[in-house]
């Protein structure tokens, strides 16, 4: 088949399953994830195809898979849609397709397939003692829905068809952190996700505006490949801060992945949305959709880029990226070392290496950003699926002590690794790869990466911050796996965990695979002294979506010595602080750090600002305004007001006109006709024989009449 | 020959009587004795008029046996009504029957 055929296939099986699981198949719990894994495991294998395919193409960059339609006539021209299979478009394909058909797997077990329905259980809620979950076919067509959405934009081969998958992940994502929407605080964080999102998605949109008005179309090859709509681009000046239209564009767009990929400021929705079930957090919360912002920003990055020389200075917009990215990075790993939820830490591990990625983009590492996209998603999909792992085998020891605890505390933990050895050999594959454990894991090979670039362009600060961030992600994470799965068991239920289900397990597995392996395709060139049959591969395989190919940066041991240093110095440390906390006992930094700690464990109280400056004012203004002054003053002031003078109108028309008028008219008429007719009435005696003589009578004067007095 | 005027006056006679019969007469057969006693009136006048102006055409005789069995169809009519409300009320008298009346 034609590989552009096979690319528009992609998408379309989880839909079709979707729809299939809504309308028949929801009844039969089976018959719904055989539709969901099924069509999944389809357009995987129509990836998996589609990306071998492109891997065999000379030269993909120049030549790439792509078709188009036209979608929607306008006037002259139509928006058009279509797939486009450039190098990154093929690996964000192969790292999407795999962490997703890894997380449908993994739902089979995690909502207990095989288990029987529990009584107790009640739809909207997580099931208490291990049975099947309530909304078990819900659950697999939301997904569905979902990997409809990300795989669309991922092959799309523009930024409208792109938004369309974006915003379907939006809807899936509102859908899926409020699962369990009998929970008042899944319902919250529900709400709370997508209004923070749609606060990045209107700016976006606005982007989008502005690219369309300024260039007529929003395909990526004619934007973005393209040298004189570029430049023309960068001359253009937008009258917006001194930016160019295409800094005010990038910036625009730049805005719709803040929000989604929960950058400072709009990071605060990801943390809450670890409400929904795990395999949402690690599908949806850490490997694909907040990946599908930075995306955003690599696909864009040419934009973001543009008049920009190679080696000089960055320019106002890849300063303010840059500086979001570093910021964020640092900002949520010194929030994730104070967090006892162990899945509130991986959420912010996840935000802070997005913030890596971003600031990667804004120092114009594109290789970098996208390399640690790839790894990022396959060890944080580890992760949360481990942590769900951990948190299923908590839940059956809570409920077989009969104990009540917080079966995602890790400080309720300790000592798994015994009972639960898969999960923990998987989670210290995940673990390490996030802390960027030297040579092995692919997590050090793309963070080196981003580091070496940072320290390459001389980006001082940029470097400092990630650098810092690093240390804290390896300190972070040993504490987790320290917490998690060392030491002996701190209470009676993690004593009761045990490993989970096959289902669960292998995929956890496979993603441990690709969070090693996943780094050898990019080590550099020369690395000490070892030169690979090709020497970075990723590096020459990604550079070729951009029109000219970036420069690999000379091998330098500055970099590399920070980044082994500061994982090896944050993993010892962090092991050494959390290795024999006993059970009860608050945090070891809660001492040494005292107020801090607590800044840090309330996430700087931003929470509370955002409800303080936004939320709040937003009820305010909702109640006093809106309800209070506009709704019930001046709308019902003024509905009222008409319905007062029209009733007063109607009276006056009744008293002065129907009644009088027309009632006097009808009653005149009515009452006229019956005084008439009592008086005939009396005529009418019924006896026939009277009747015939009035006959007879007037017959008789008509006769004389014309008988006697005509002639 | 009789002249034409006698048979007429016979006629005049005949429907006057019948004509008292039917307004003056309590008994509802009676008066319907009355009516049969008018229709034959009018039967004496047509064939009377028939015969002394007309005797060529045949209209006047057709029209008298059409009378006749109007005035039978009536008289079985009649006397089934008269049966049926005498079953009902146990009278015949005319004035009794007056369901009519406001």
């Amino acid at each position: 088949m034609q590989p552009e055929l096979l690319t528009w296939l992609i998408p379309l099986p989880p839909l079709v399953a979707f729809g299939l699981i809504v309308l028949w198949a929801s009844r039969s719990n089976r018959l719904s994830h055989t539709l969901a894994v099924g069509a999944m495991l389809v357009s995987w294998g129509l990836a998996m195809a589609v990306f071998a395919i492109a891997l065999g193409r000379p030269h993909l960059g120049q030549d790439p898979i792509a078709s188009s339609v036209a979608w929607l006539p306008t006037g002259a021209t139509a928006l058009r849609v279509g797939v486009l299979v450039d190098p990154l478009t093929a690996v964000t394909l192969f790292f999407v397709a795999w962490t997703c058909l890894a997380i449908f797997v993994y739902s089979i077990g995690y909502h207990n397939f095989c288990k029987p329905r529990d009584n107790q259980d009640r739809p909207g809620l997580p099931p208490h003692a291990g049975g099947i979950e309530p909304m078990y076919a819900r659950f697999f067509a939301f997904i569905s829905l979902f990997a409809f959405g990300m795989l669309t934009l991922v092959v799309s081969d523009n930024l409208l068809l792109l938004f369309i998958g974006w915003e379907i992940m939006g809807l899936c994502s509102y859908l899926l952190i409020g699962f369990w929407y009998g929970k008042e605080s899944a319902r919250k964080a529900m709400v709370k996700a997508f209004m923070t999102t749609r606060i990045g998605d209107v700016f976006m949109l606005l982007g989008l505006a502005a690219l369309y008005s300024s260039t007529g179309t929003l395909n990526y090859r004619e934007i973005l490949y393209n040298e004189e709509v570029l430049t023309q681009l960068a001359q253009a000046a937008s009258g917006v801060l001194g930016l160019s239209m295409a800094g005010l564009i990038s910036l625009l767009l730049f805005l719709g992945t803040v929000g989604k990929s929960a950058q400072f400021p709009l990071h605060v929705w990801l943390p809450d949305a670890m409400e929904g079930p795990t395999p949402v957090s690690a599908m949806i919360h850490a490997a694909t959709m907040v990946s599908a912002g930075v995306y955003l920003a690599v696909r864009f990055f040419p934009l973001l880029t543009a008049g920009w020389n190679e080696g000089s200075g960055l320019t106002l917009p890849m300063t303010i990226v840059a500086g979001v990215g570093a910021f964020t990075a640092l900002f949520a790993a010194t929030i994730a070392v104070a967090q006892n939820d162990v899945k509130r830490v991986l959420a912010y591990s996840t935000i802070s290496q997005l913030g890596y990625m971003i600031a990667a983009v804004g120092i114009g590492a594109y290789v970098a950003a996208a390399f640690h996209l790839i790894t990022h998603a396959f060890f944080k999909a580890l992760l949360f699926l481990g942590s769900g792992s951990v948190i299923h085998g908590m839940e059956h020891g809570v409920h077989a002590t009969h104990t009540h605890l917080d079966p995602q505390d890790m400080l309720q933990m300790g000592g798994l690794r015994r009972s639960m050895p898969v999960t923990f050999i998987t989670f210290l594959i995940g673990g390490l790869a996030l802390s960027g454990f030297p040579i092995l894991t692919a997590g050090f090979w793309s963070k080196d990466e981003i580091l070496a670039e940072a320290f390459g362009t001389g980006q001082w600060v940029v470097f400092g911050a990630l650098g810092l961030a690093a240390l804290l992600t390896a300190f972070y994470t040993m504490r987790q796996i320290t917490l998690t799965f060392l030491g002996t068991p701190r209470t009676p239920a993690a004593s009761h965990a045990h490993e989970s289900v096959p289902t669960m397990t292998a995929p956890l597995v496979v993603l441990a695979a690709f969070a090693v392996g996943a780094g050898w395709v990019g080590i550099p060139d020369g690395f000490l002294g070892l030169h690979l049959p090709i020497p970075n591969w990723l590096h020459e395989f990604v550079g070729g979506t951009l029109l000219e190919h970036p420069e690999a940066l000379p091998f330098h041991w500055v970099p590399l010595l920070t980044s082994v240093g500061v994982a090896g110095l944050g993993l010892l440390v962090g092991w050494w602080v959390y290795r024999k906390v006993p059970a009860g006992a608050a945090d070891p930094l809660v001492a040494p750090l005292g107020p801090i700690h607590n800044l840090l464990r309330r996430k700087y109280y931003l929470d509370e600002l955002y409800d303080a400056l936004f939320v709040r004012p937003a009820y305010w203004l909702a109640d006093r305004v809106s309800y209070r002054l506009i709704d019930r003053g001046l709308i019902d002031g003024f509905l009222h007001g008409v319905g007062r003078v029209a009733l007063r109108v109607g009276a006056a028309l009744r008293r002065w006109i129907d009644l009088p008028i027309v009632n006097g008219f009808g009653d005149f008429v009515g009452e006229g006709i019956k005084k008439t007719g009592r008086v005939f009435r009396l005529v009418q005696t019924g006896q026939v024989q009277g009747y015939l003589v009035v006959g007879l009578l007037f017959t008789g004067l008509l006769l004389s009449y014309f008988l006697l007095i005509r002639p | 020959m009789i002249p034409l005027t006698w048979y007429l006056a016979l006629s005049a006679a005949v429907f006057c009587l019948g004509l008292y019969g039917v307004l003056g007469r309590r008994n509802a057969v009676a008066i319907l004795m009355g009516i049969e006693l008018m229709l034959n009136a009018v039967n004496i006048n047509l064939v009377a008029f028939w015969r002394y102006l007309t005797p060529s055409l045949i209209a006047g005789q057709a029209f008298a046996i059409i009378i006749f069995a109007v005035a039978a169809s009536e008289a079985a009519v009649g006397l089934a009504l008269i049966i049926s409300i005498y079953r009902s009320r146990s009278t015949v008298a005319a004035e009794d029957i007056d369901l009519m009346k406001w």
